[in-house]
Order: structure tokens, then sequence, then C-alpha cells
């Protein structure tokens, strides 16, 4: 399938040489940049091809004069390429620029905000890490991580401060898990595309050192029964932990990927709880208080509950239920005319391992079981697939997911009738994709 | 392919994590407490934890020493809050503050300090840590206090010529103080039909 054309990044390869030819040192350079300008507006049709994976390359068109296509021999084999070590942090292909966080460009100010991972963009369980999703609630922190410590206090036989040497020192684990906020999305349906509409959420593997390991250091007292979690940012962010989670799956996560954490995601420390939303898991984290009781912290009273039809709201709705979105097709892209193609999408759920996805491609009228791709991990991001012949007839697409709890994926008509409109987090409904006569793909809630 | 369904021992994960807290917590320590210790990090003395720990309980564990009054608190209010928040609290780019009661089972709910927050301690809290948005943490706790007491005011909940100090603060009981009740997930179960589905989307 291939991508509507974007406003502004697909444009700019046309008359942009820079962004076709990354600057090099090699004498060779302005003999490229010479060819690309005079065969311009040829390579850029090829490079939009490229740069969205399409299919439509014209096979059967001759090749015209200066094509890279057959039986031309493409320009890029008749020089040398950039020199090694000129990015000696690698970077994408130039040709994937339009593949970056979706920012929305209607907030009141970008201190709190957030950007959604492009999820319509990527393959496989693991989101990159500067493709991860972003929500900040006082920007982003420039911590060196030698001036950084890690106090853990209250209800403890021993409080202590760490330095990052002495976290790194502990045994460590890594593991693989989703993180999603719990505003992905909210109630009112917003989004063209996968990453408008749910891209509040991404899957990472994390390393760094259980979080009972540390507690074991302190010693809890037996009266420990939460642990209120603070980060070094200007929100100076808290949120309440129960004791239960903090002696199970949770982490001190210092590296992400392979890689150590990225400002954006609380470099150089962060707690992990996974399954739990989001916002828990605190970035920049420099302390830890243990204590008898949650502390009812703004960030789990006025922000994070779920408000009811009947003036309640749910406090310490910690889990991210099971979900599930197509990612291809998806809004923005198109199809190229019936025939096969392979519907593929994500899912997770904070309660453990997906075991089933299905798909309809009739509106949710008939359903077919997905194929889940390898490997199906607890509280990790899962990929589906089903083939799929298009008759070239108008449509809906839409998949729900399983978990190991036997919950189903909902509607978001069955999530209103359980808990109104204005519940605003936790809403994890099914996100269906009409598919137009033309194959343009887009929401169908909108 | 399908993962087996046979292990139920983590369903639902939640009530197994608090079986396993209710077992832990009736022993005389954690289970955190076995194991090896490593020796690392360096106490942390009291005056260190002071410097960092400004969390304050809902039952106003750890107020601190000072006082305010509404009247302080407006015209701090109004040098460093009125931008974003309005004149009257009202909002703009800052969260509206005040107003909103008995909206909250209406169509169109109003979620603020007066009409949701069910702690007043919650607000000391917030404004010491985080505002003014600009510059955190710079207040004294005489002028958080201050701020405090006048967005409490402007909500009806003080009166015009309150002082708020700790304790005070403590025996403020919220009209929302009730308005919450435990996470009732999972609240809703899709048929998971497949074939001739009534209601497609």
């Amino acid at each position: 399938m291939r991508h509507a054309p974007a406003p502004g990044p697909a444009d700019h390869r046309q008359d942009d040489d820079t962004a076709i030819a990354p600057a090099g040192r090699d004498e060779a350079e302005p003999d490229r940049r010479r060819f690309l300008r005079r065969s311009g507006a040829l390579v850029g049709a090829a490079a939009a091809a490229t740069a969205t994976g399409a299919l439509a390359q014209q096979a059967s068109a001759p090749a015209a004069e200066g094509s890279a296509l057959p039986p031309n021999v493409p320009p890029w084999m008749k020089v040398q390429g950039a020199p090694t070590g000129g990015e000696l942090y690698g970077k994408p292909s130039a040709f994937e620029k339009h593949v970056v966080r979706h920012l929305r460009p209607t907030d009141k100010q970008y201190f709190s905000s957030s950007t959604r991972t492009p999820l319509q963009e990527l393959d496989g369980i693991i989101t990159p890490n500067g493709l991860f999703y972003e929500r900040h609630h006082g920007g982003v922190p420039a911590i060196d991580p030698a001036q950084h410590r890690l106090m853990i206090h209250g209800l403890v036989e021993r409080p202590l401060i760490f330095t990052m040497d002495e976290l790194r020192r502990f045994p460590s684990e890594t593991h693989i898990y989703f993180l999603e906020c719990s505003g992905n999305p909210g109630f009112n349906v917003y989004g063209k595309t996968a990453a408008e509409a749910n891209g509040l959420v991404s899957c990472a593997e994390w390393t760094g050192v259980p979080l009972k390991t540390v507690l074991r250091e302190v010693g809890l007292k037996p009266e420990a029964k939460w642990v209120v979690a603070e980060g070094a940012d200007a929100a100076a962010m808290t949120r309440s932990v129960p004791i239960e989670k903090c002696l199970d799956d949770a982490l001190l996560v210092y590296s992400q990927n392979g890689e150590r954490l990225r400002p954006e995601q609380g470099y150089p420390l962060r707690l992990l709880l996974p399954g739990y939303e989001g916002n828990m898991s605190i970035k920049w984290l420099r302390r830890l208080h243990v204590t008898d009781k949650p502390y009812y912290t703004r960030e789990e009273t006025s922000k994070y509950t779920d408000l009811m039809p009947d003036g309640r709201a749910r406090k310490f709705s910690f889990y991210m239920e099971a979900k599930s979105i197509i990612t291809a097709p998806s809004g923005g892209q198109k199809l190229m005319g019936k025939g096969f193609y392979e519907i593929r999408g994500i899912a997770w759920s904070g309660h453990g391992k997906i075991t089933k996805v299905d798909v309809s491609v009739d509106g949710g009228r008939n359903w077919q079981e997905a194929t889940l791709q390898e490997p199906v991990l607890t509280r990790a991001i899962t990929r589906f697939r089903l083939p799929w012949e298009w008759d070239g007839t108008p449509t809906v697409i839409v998949s729900r997911a399983t978990d190991e709890t036997g919950y189903v994926q909902p509607t978001l008509e069955e999530l209103i009738e359980a808990r109104g409109k204005n519940s605003f987090y936790h809403n994890n409904a099914m996100t269906p994709w009409r598919i137009a006569e033309t194959g343009e793909v887009t929401n169908a809630r909108l | 392919m399908r993962v087996s369904n046979a292990d139920k021992s983590a369903f639902p994960a939640w009530a197994a994590c608090c079986a396993l807290a209710a077992a832990s917590l009736a022993g005389p320590a954690h289970a955190a407490d076995e194991g090896k210790r490593f020796g690392f990090g360096t106490p942390a003395t009291e005056e260190q934890i002071a410097g960092w720990n400004i969390d304050i309980g809902p039952d106003g564990e750890n107020l601190p020493p000072g006082s305010g009054t509404v009247a302080q608190g407006k015209q701090i209010y109004e040098s460093a809050c009125m931008a974003c928040h309005g004149a009257k609290g009202e909002g703009g780019m800052g969260d509206r503050l005040v107003g909103g009661m008995g909206t909250l089972t209406s169509d169109k709910p109003v979620k603020t300090i007066g009409s949701f927050w069910p702690y007043a301690t919650t607000l000391f809290d917030y404004i010491r840590r985080a505002m003014p948005l600009m510059a955190p943490q710079s207040l004294s706790n005489d002028e958080v206090y201050a701020v405090t007491g006048y967005l409490l005011h402007l909500n009806g909940i003080v009166k015009e010529d309150a002082t708020l100090d700790a304790q005070t603060l403590r025996e403020i009981r919220m009209p929302n103080r009730d308005g919450f009740v435990d996470d009732a997930r999972p609240d809703v179960k899709h048929p998971a039909c497949m074939k001739d589905c009534p209601g497609a989307l």
C-alpha cells in the first residue's frame, strides 16, 4: 500500500538535494549533487516510493534517461558512498524524514505536552528510541548523571542515597515491556493516522535493577504499604505506587533498547511499572518515599482519575487493559487497487500476554483470528497479521485483542455505556479504519 | 499461534498481586527483606532527607511551619499565577481552578480545586513542588500557605480573613472528599462474537 502524499516532508525531497545526498567529505559529492539536481524530479519520485515502502514503482513503465530503474544502472553505484564515520551516531535514511513523532499543533503550551509514536510507519515490537512517545509535565530536564542521586527514605530500616554507578552495580535484568499513556486516546475521537489516534503507546527493551533488590538494601519496615516516587523534573512529578507492585516486576531502568535512556525517557534513571499507566513510571527518578498510605498527589486526584456519570471518580486505576490497533492499512495510507494485502497491527495488555487477536474486514460483522508473531511476551506489544484479498469495495477493517485473563477489547460504545463520556482516561476501544473505493484509508470514527 | 490459557495463576493479574501482597503483609517482614544485601549506597542523613522530602500526606503529614493569609495569597496570585490561570482562577493557558460545584454529574463536568480535589493538602504539595510554571520551588512556605488559602477562598472553602498554616490546612474537609472510589475494572464484557455479529461498526 502507498501513503497519501504527506504535505511538507515528502515535497522537499524533490528540490532539497541535501535530503538526498547526506553531507559527506568525499570529492565525488559535488558530481553526485549535480546529477541529482539534473534528474531531480525523477529521483524525487523514486525517493518517495522508496520512503514509503511503496509498491507503486511503475514496474511496466519504460525507464527514462537518467532513471535508476532497470535497465539503467543506478547512480549510487557509480560513485563512492558517504565515507565511513560520517555519522558516529547513526541516523535513519534521509528518505525516512517523514517518520517522526506526531506533535499536536493545538496545545496551549509545550512544557506539559506529548508526542505520539508513528505506529503506522513501524514494524516489529520494538519502538526506536527516537520515536518512543513522550509525555512531559514540566519539560525535559538536562541531568548530569554524576550529579544525580536516588534517595530512598521513609518506612525503611536504612535510608540510603545511591549514585548511578552504584545502581548499575546491582544485578541487572532486561525485559521487553510496553508503556502507554492512560489518555491514549481520550474519549473524544481524534486523529487521522494511527499515530494521532493511538500513538501514546510504545514498546522497548528495558535494562535496570529490580526495585525489590534495591528495597532489600534499605530494608522495608512491616508497615510499608506504598512508595511515593518523585521525578527530578520541573514538575517534581509524584505518584503513589502500591508496595505489591514494587516487590513484583517494578524496575529501576537506566537503559532502553541497549543504550542509556534518552533524556525524554528519564535519563539517567526512571521507574518502570509494567502494565501500569505510563504516568506512574516516573522519569528522572530521584526519590522513593516509603509510606503506609497513598499520598493523593495532584497526578492521582485532579488528573489520572476516571470520572463516572454518577459524579464519582475512580482512583488508583493503574492497569492498562487489553488493546489492539491495525497499523496497516491505516489512516492516511492508500491501497493500490484490489488484490492481496497483509493486514498488520499491534496488540498489548497490562494484564499479561495477548492470547488472540480477531480482525474484521466487514465492519465488525464477521471476524477471523489473526496470526500472532512470536515472541508473545507479558506486558509487551505483540504483532498480528492477517492475509486479505480486497475486492475493491468500500469497507471498514478493525481488530480486537484478547489477553490471558480472557478479557476482550471492547468497542467505544461499550466503554461509554459503562463509563459515560467524561472518564477521559483508559480508553482501550477498538479503532476502525474505513477504506474507500479509491483505496484511501480514514478513521471510521471521524 | 495461541498461547495456552491453561495457566490461570495470573488471572486476574491484579487479584494474584493482591493475594501476594496479603501474604507478604501478614508476616513480620516483606519478601524483599529476604536475600542478599550488597552494601551499596550511602546513609541519608536527616538533613538530606528534610531537604528533599517535600511530600505532604493527605493527613497533613510533613506540612512545614509557617503561615499565610488569604489577602497575602491574593497579591501573590496576581503577580505569579494570574497570567495563566485567569484573574479569578477561571483558567486560561493553565487549568481552571475555581467553580464547577455540582457539575460532576452533568454532561460537561468542570473539575476544579473546589469541585473535584479531595484534599486541600494536595494543593499545598502541588503548588510548592511545581508552581509557578516558570519558577517551580521558588515560593517560600509562607507564600505557598497564602496562595493555597486564596485559592480555597475563591472556591468558597475558607473565609476572606482566613490564615492558613499546618493546623488549619489539615483540618479542611474538601467538598468532594468522598467523591473517589476504587477502580472497578474490568467493567466491560465484549461478547467476542465471530459470525453474523450484531452492532457492526
